[in-house]
């Protein structure tokens, strides 16, 4: 891939609040056309991140790139490049709609003439055409958040960055604003904060997770499916044999018995011992009503990336 | 420019709100009654005042009198118009839709005074309606008048310029508003230790960076360009400190 697709390329960035080192040496790059989600549990530097991407915070060390051009030395051009949605959408609540978004195209330079054009492209991809005259002090969270997105992407920045765009949206606007989301790929490279997973799975082309200050993974979705890859099978039966019985059947597997004729079975080659329990529980009328392969779900890896590495912390410190 | 379109959106959302008419009419009628307080007066001296050699005129007894009030009430009112500045939008997390747009700190900064100065020039206008009505009845000494209201309009521009950095120094607007009041009522009566003996060199000192001082010798009609560069190093002082504060936030929190 050529360097000009890379429309944010992080170098070493590291950010500290006194003692605390808030974000610890982060490298990382956005392509064209990329979703790229941040994923990480609270206080590990998500949003720290976000705020110095979009020029809210100066980092303590390091260089941040966007289109090339340096957001420290040239903070002007680079944050003509940007469009930034923080975790709370900056809106003055006694104008309306139409006035915000015609305040936020000024102050991103959109040339009078265009201004207009900005304003209707940015309202219909967020579905806000019909509040235009309204106040934003009168509308919903949900239209909130569109208008925060709104006036994010209203000078068509090379990059958006959203810090948890759907936090506190009914479902219905969640699917929405993935929909949206997924609609700014085409023209636009994405960065996106958030804690739901299952919204990283939906959306995202790559994922990384940050755990105190520091990044534990940086993975495609794809990698990411095959790390989730299952190792087990899920087995429930209404008249459960004995463990033992079942143990003869998957040979060198492990057979784990959970109770209520709820076994989980780990062994090599599982679509054959799949295939083998389910006709010896035919034939001994075991009353198979639950077969399935288990998948690691993204929660897990989630959950195991953050804590192994919180123990690794912690020898470190004892040591 | 840029730091006109934060001012018109300041000067806008001023006018939305209560709060600008309700500035606007009770100064209107706090200085109108003085106004026509002073006018009665006037009216009662005129015909002693006719024989007499060099004797004030309507400019000194109406005019000066009122410009001099307006400066009083105005240092009432300017902390509560700029307390909101930057601590509202702190507090309202809107301050990221300027720091991420590109803009420079000096514009934001600079945007935020003119949009309060814009509305005291507003105010100002509607003070001096009121001598300039004396014009259908009789003649002012317009040079006086002008003097006098460039004096309140740089006075203005200083308040305006304390409460503006006041503001950056805090989330809440009313330390902003009783900070930028209290400092200003300080520098304005400062030189009351200017008088002392007892203070000496210190004295004068004190007397020279009196806010009141330099705005009473342009209402006597005697424009000195030291007092306007006062003015002038005063409104720079306070916008420079207040980008700097501003710049600070993205620094350290």
């Amino acid at each position: 891939m050529t360097s000009e697709n890379i429309l944010i390329q992080v170098d070493q960035l590291s950010r500290r609040f006194g003692p605390l080192l808030a974000l610890d040496e982060i490298s990382f790059e956005v392509r064209k056309g990329e979703v790229m989600g941040f994923l990480g549990p609270n206080g590990a530097g998500k949003s720290t991140t976000m705020q110095i991407l979009s020029g809210n915070l100066a980092p303590s060390a390091g260089r941040v790139m966007i289109c090339g051009v340096d957001l420290l030395d040239q903070p002007k051009q680079a944050k003509a490049q940007l469009g930034y949605l923080p975790d709370q959408p900056p809106l003055y609540l006694e104008l309306t709609v139409d006035e915000y978004l015609r305040y936020c195209a000024r102050l991103n330079r959109i040339p009078a003439a265009q201004r207009q054009g900005a304003l209707d492209v940015a309202k219909q991809r967020c579905g806000l055409t019909e509040v235009g005259r309204r106040l934003i002090g009168n509308l919903s969270k949900g239209y909130r958040q569109r208008i925060g997105i709104a006036q994010a992407i209203i000078h068509s920045p090379a990059v958006v960055i959203l810090d948890e765009p759907t936090v506190g949206l009914d479902p219905i606007q969640i699917r929405e604003i993935r929909h949206l989301i997924s609609e700014l790929r085409d023209e636009h490279g994405v960065i996106l904060s958030t804690h739901i997973l299952p919204e990283v799975q939906a959306i995202c082309d790559r994922v990384q997770i940050i755990n105190k200050g520091r990044l534990v993974l940086s993975d495609t979705i794809a990698g990411l499916q095959q790390r989730m890859r299952g190792e087990s099978l899920w087995l429930s039966l209404h008249q459960p044999p004995e463990p033992a019985a079942l143990e003869k059947i998957v040979g060198e597997g492990q057979v784990e018995s959970l109770g209520d004729g709820r076994f989980r079975i780990h062994a090599d080659q599982l679509e054959r011992q799949a295939e083998r329990i389910v006709i010896e529980a035919v034939k001994n009328n075991w009353g198979l009503h639950e077969i399935r392969p288990e998948r690691m779900n993204l929660e897990q890896i989630f959950v195991d990336i953050t804590s192994s590495e919180l123990g690794a912390n912690d020898e470190r410190a004892v040591s | 420019m840029m730091a006109f379109t934060i001012a018109g959106r300041e000067l806008r959302s001023l006018f939305i709100s209560p709060l600008a008419w309700s500035i606007l009419a009770v100064v209107q009628l706090i200085l109108g009654y003085m106004f026509l307080t002073q006018l009665d007066l006037f009216m009662a001296l005129q015909s002693r005042l006719l024989g007499v050699e060099g004797a004030p005129g309507v400019t000194e007894i109406v005019v000066v009198p009122l410009l001099g009030n307006a400066a009083v009430v105005l240092l009432l009112v300017v902390p509560m118009l700029t307390m909101r500045l930057v601590s509202e939008e702190r507090r309202a997390q809107t301050l990221s839709l300027l720091f991420s747009a590109p803009l420079s700190m000096s514009e934001i900064v600079l945007g935020k005074f003119l949009g309060v100065m814009g509305f005291l020039l507003i105010t100002v206008f509607m003070i001096i309606l009121m001598p300039l009505s004396l014009l259908a009845g009789g003649s002012l000494d317009l040079g006086m008048l002008l003097a006098g209201v460039l004096g309140l309009v740089l006075l203005l521009a200083s308040f305006a310029a304390l409460g503006l950095f006041m503001s950056t120094l805090t989330v809440q607007p009313t330390i902003a508003a009783v900070s930028s009041f209290g400092v200003l009522l300080l520098l304005w009566i400062i030189d009351w230790a200017g008088g002392n003996a007892s203070v000496g060199q210190a004295g004068e000192l004190f007397a020279y960076l009196s806010l009141l001082r330099h705005f009473e010798s342009l209402l006597r009609g005697v424009f000195d360009s030291a007092d306007v560069v006062y003015y002038l190093l005063f409104v720079t002082l306070f916008l420079v400190m207040s980008i700097r504060r501003l710049d600070a936030d993205r620094l350290q929190h």
